[in-house]
């Protein structure tokens, strides 16, 4: 069984749903992102989702904009996230998944992407921009199917495109919480309920929740009705909050135990 | 430069784009999953209404009655005997109400907005032209209208703030990045991802993810149907060259469509900024690699790690480190050709046809003027050179007289 299966499987024994965090890989710079990610793989993640910069991200909101920005003046590029996910599984053996526009995966050639990301150790990857209507050219230069295409689904996803897109998906189904850019605010629980039991018609993959999920009781309203939860800018604008504070690896680690400790509900509907 | 005479390479236009909007390698719709299903409306609703003679009426007649087409064909007879060379001929998209070819699709877009039942327009402007363009159709149908303008481009076009201001639109300040057209168009994006629901994406020109290549294509190339039949009418033959300036397109695309068939040479200027040697350019299709930018697969101005990079020209609509896809696809085929020319050869221009016809054109227009003057010198006298002036230069007063300080 692969790393991603193996680990929605334990947490079903466990009852728990899966803390799914994500990080842009360099930020603040590419020496502490390696500790603080570390860190926080030991303090109760259950998948990382490792972010690629890319210069121009219009899905993504300020905080996420601005990490990006601080990843990429330190330098960080495809191959040194790729190093770093290469570290990382020395270290932890939960789920990596590489995050990523499509111009810098297009730019190091799909076909080397899949062999070196596998290498590394990483397990999926999630591409924003790139629809199921242009992702053949993108995985027919993979050599196999060993990694990953994680998919998104979305609040405007009609519910035949869902079935579609989810046919084509594995790993787990990423369903996008809010219409926006990732940290816009706004969570509407009891829609987000009805869009799950709408795509669970559709498909038997794990589904996790993303955007705008900041605080540990959003973390448990979501963990209530979703097999994961996943937390992005709340992480970055930790960082941004504390760039020169020498505990940030811990700070960072604290958020984790928090938010993984609001995955453990008693009440939570069985997988 | 390079120079390649015989150009004529048979460009197919049937067969591009295919149904997913791929121009060969080029275009399709790379975008996030939120606004595919509005693409997927959207193509549609463009495939059903624009070709639908009811709307085609209506179009046409806001472009004639309210816009002021036809626009004249202007044969520059001082700048052409002032140069000793080939006869220009300018096409002038400069007198269209608001001042630039802008308005031609900003009239379709709005139209086809109105009839999906859309009232809220967005758009990015770099030159502030097609914001100007967008808020002036806004305003004609009745609808809200936001225009998001990195804060270079507020600065160094202030009358077009203004403009868009009295129009009733609200011009939001793009403060990222580069703060010029790139960052409007990622802010615009971004700001539709959220409003896509009720809300019509206004793309300024022939770029973002299908249908908008195709779309504003179609919406354009009046300019070129226009010219075809008035240099025919006139002189009895075709010209041997068309030149237009390139920042995403649309004017060129405009021009050049309804030629694609002819026996003639076609040449995109685009901005080289400060030289292309310094690396401050706009020389998206000279200089550029492949790869993915607002919604489709270009050229693009980027570095060996697939990051943007800056671009420069003193042309805020040239301003830019994309292009369109379909440009990219006939610069592979050899069908039209591109060069670039510098700030300071825009503005010799900018200044020549000033004294020499009383026309004052805008910046993004000095660039393909500019490329006219040197290819006139070069050729037959008897040959007919057609270039685009894409709009009037009354927003760069401001640039100018600061250069000359
Ligand atoms: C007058 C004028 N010409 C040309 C352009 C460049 O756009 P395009 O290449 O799409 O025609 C602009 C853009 O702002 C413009 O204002």
């Amino acid at each position: 069984m692969n790393r991603i299966d193996k680990t929605f499987e334990t947490l079903r024994q466990k009852k728990e749903k899966a803390l799914v965090g994500f990080i842009t890989a360099g930020d603040p710079n590419i020496s502490d992102s390696f500790s603080i990610i570390k860190a926080m793989c030991k303090s109760g993640l259950d998948i990382l989702e490792l972010g690629v910069s890319f210069s121009d991200p219009t899905a993504d909101g300020p905080a996420i904009q601005r990490s990006s920005a601080r990843a990429l003046k330190d330098g960080i590029n495809l191959r040194a996230v790729l190093e770093i996910t290469g570290r990382l599984r020395q270290e932890t053996s939960m789920p990596i998944i590489l995050f990523s526009y499509y111009n810098p995966i297009y730019a190091y050639g799909a076909k080397a992407f899949y062999k070196d990301a596998l290498a590394a150790g990483a397990d999926g990857v999630l591409v924003v921009d790139l629809p199921p209507e242009e992702s053949d050219e993108m995985t027919s230069q993979w050599s196999g199917n060993e990694l990953a295409l994680i998919r998104l689904i979305a609040p405007t996803t009609p519910l035949k495109r869902m079935a579609q897109i989810a046919q084509s998906a594995s790993g787990f189904i990423y369903l996008v919480s809010k219409t926006g850019v990732t940290g816009s605010e706004g969570l509407d629980t009891e829609d987000i309920k009805d869009k799950i039991e709408l795509l669970r018609s559709a498909t038997r993959l794990p589904i996790c929740v993303g955007f705008g999920i900041s605080t540990a009781d959003d973390v448990a309203a979501i963990a209530s009705v979703a097999d994961g939860v996943v937390i992005g800018s709340a992480f970055e604008r930790l960082i941004e909050d504390n760039l020169n504070n020498p505990d940030l690896a811990s700070i960072l680690a604290n958020k984790v135990n928090e938010f993984k400790k609001a995955t453990k509900i008693k009440d939570s509907v069985t997988l | 430069m390079r120079h390649n005479k015989a150009v004529n390479n048979k460009y197919n236009q049937d067969k591009f784009p295919d149904s997913k909007g791929h121009f060969g390698l080029y275009g399709g719709r790379y975008v996030g999953e939120t606004l595919m299903p509005a693409l997927l409306e959207l193509d549609e609703a463009y495939n059903k209404i624009v070709p639908d003679p009811g709307f085609q009426d209506e179009f046409k007649r806001l472009l004639r009655n309210y816009a002021g087409r036809p626009t004249p064909l202007f044969y520059a007879k001082r700048l052409s005997e002032h140069l000793d060379g080939a006869f220009i001929y300018l096409k002038r998209e400069d007198l269209l109400h608001t001042g630039a070819h802008k308005i031609n699709n900003t009239l379709g877009q709005a139209l086809l907005a109105r009839r999906m039942g859309k009232k809220k327009l967005i758009a990015e402007t770099g030159a502030g032209q097609h914001g100007v363009a967008t808020a002036t159709a806004a305003a004609l149908f009745g609808m809200e209208c936001r225009v998001f303008m990195g804060t270079e481009d507020i600065q160094r076009q202030s009358a077009n703030v203004q403009r868009m201001k009295l129009l009733g639109a609200e011009v939001i300040p793009v403060t990222s990045g580069t703060m010029t057209l790139k960052d409007a168009m990622n802010e615009a994006m971004r700001f539709w991802v959220e409003a896509v629901r009720d809300t019509f994406y206004v793309i300024g020109s022939v770029a973002g993810p299908h249908p908008y290549p195709v779309m504003v294509r179609q919406f354009q190339r009046v300019i070129g149907n226009e010219t075809r039949e008035q240099i025919l009418r006139r002189t009895g033959g075709l010209p041997a060259v068309l030149i237009a300036c390139v920042g995403g397109g649309s004017n060129a695309m405009g021009l050049f469509y309804a030629f694609m068939d002819d026996p003639l040479e076609m040449i995109g200027v685009e901005a080289a900024g400060k030289g292309i040697e310094t690396g401050k350019h706009a020389a998206t299709l000279g200089q550029g690699t492949v790869g993915v930018l607002h919604g489709s697969k270009s050229y693009l101005l980027q570095d060996e790690n697939g990051q943007i990079k800056e671009a420069h020209s003193i042309a805020p609509g040239l301003d830019y480190p994309g292009v369109g896809p379909e440009h990219s696809l006939l610069k592979d085929f050899k069908r039209i050709q591109y060069v670039a020319i510098d700030d300071e050869q825009a503005l010799e221009a900018f200044h020549a046809l000033c004294v020499l016809e009383g026309i004052i054109p805008a910046l993004e227009s000095s660039h393909a003027v500019a490329w006219a003057m040197i290819e006139a010198k070069r050729r037959p006298k008897n040959e007919i050179i057609v270039v685009n002036l894409s709009g009037r230069g009354d927003k760069d007063l401001g640039i100018v007289s600061a250069y000359n300080k």
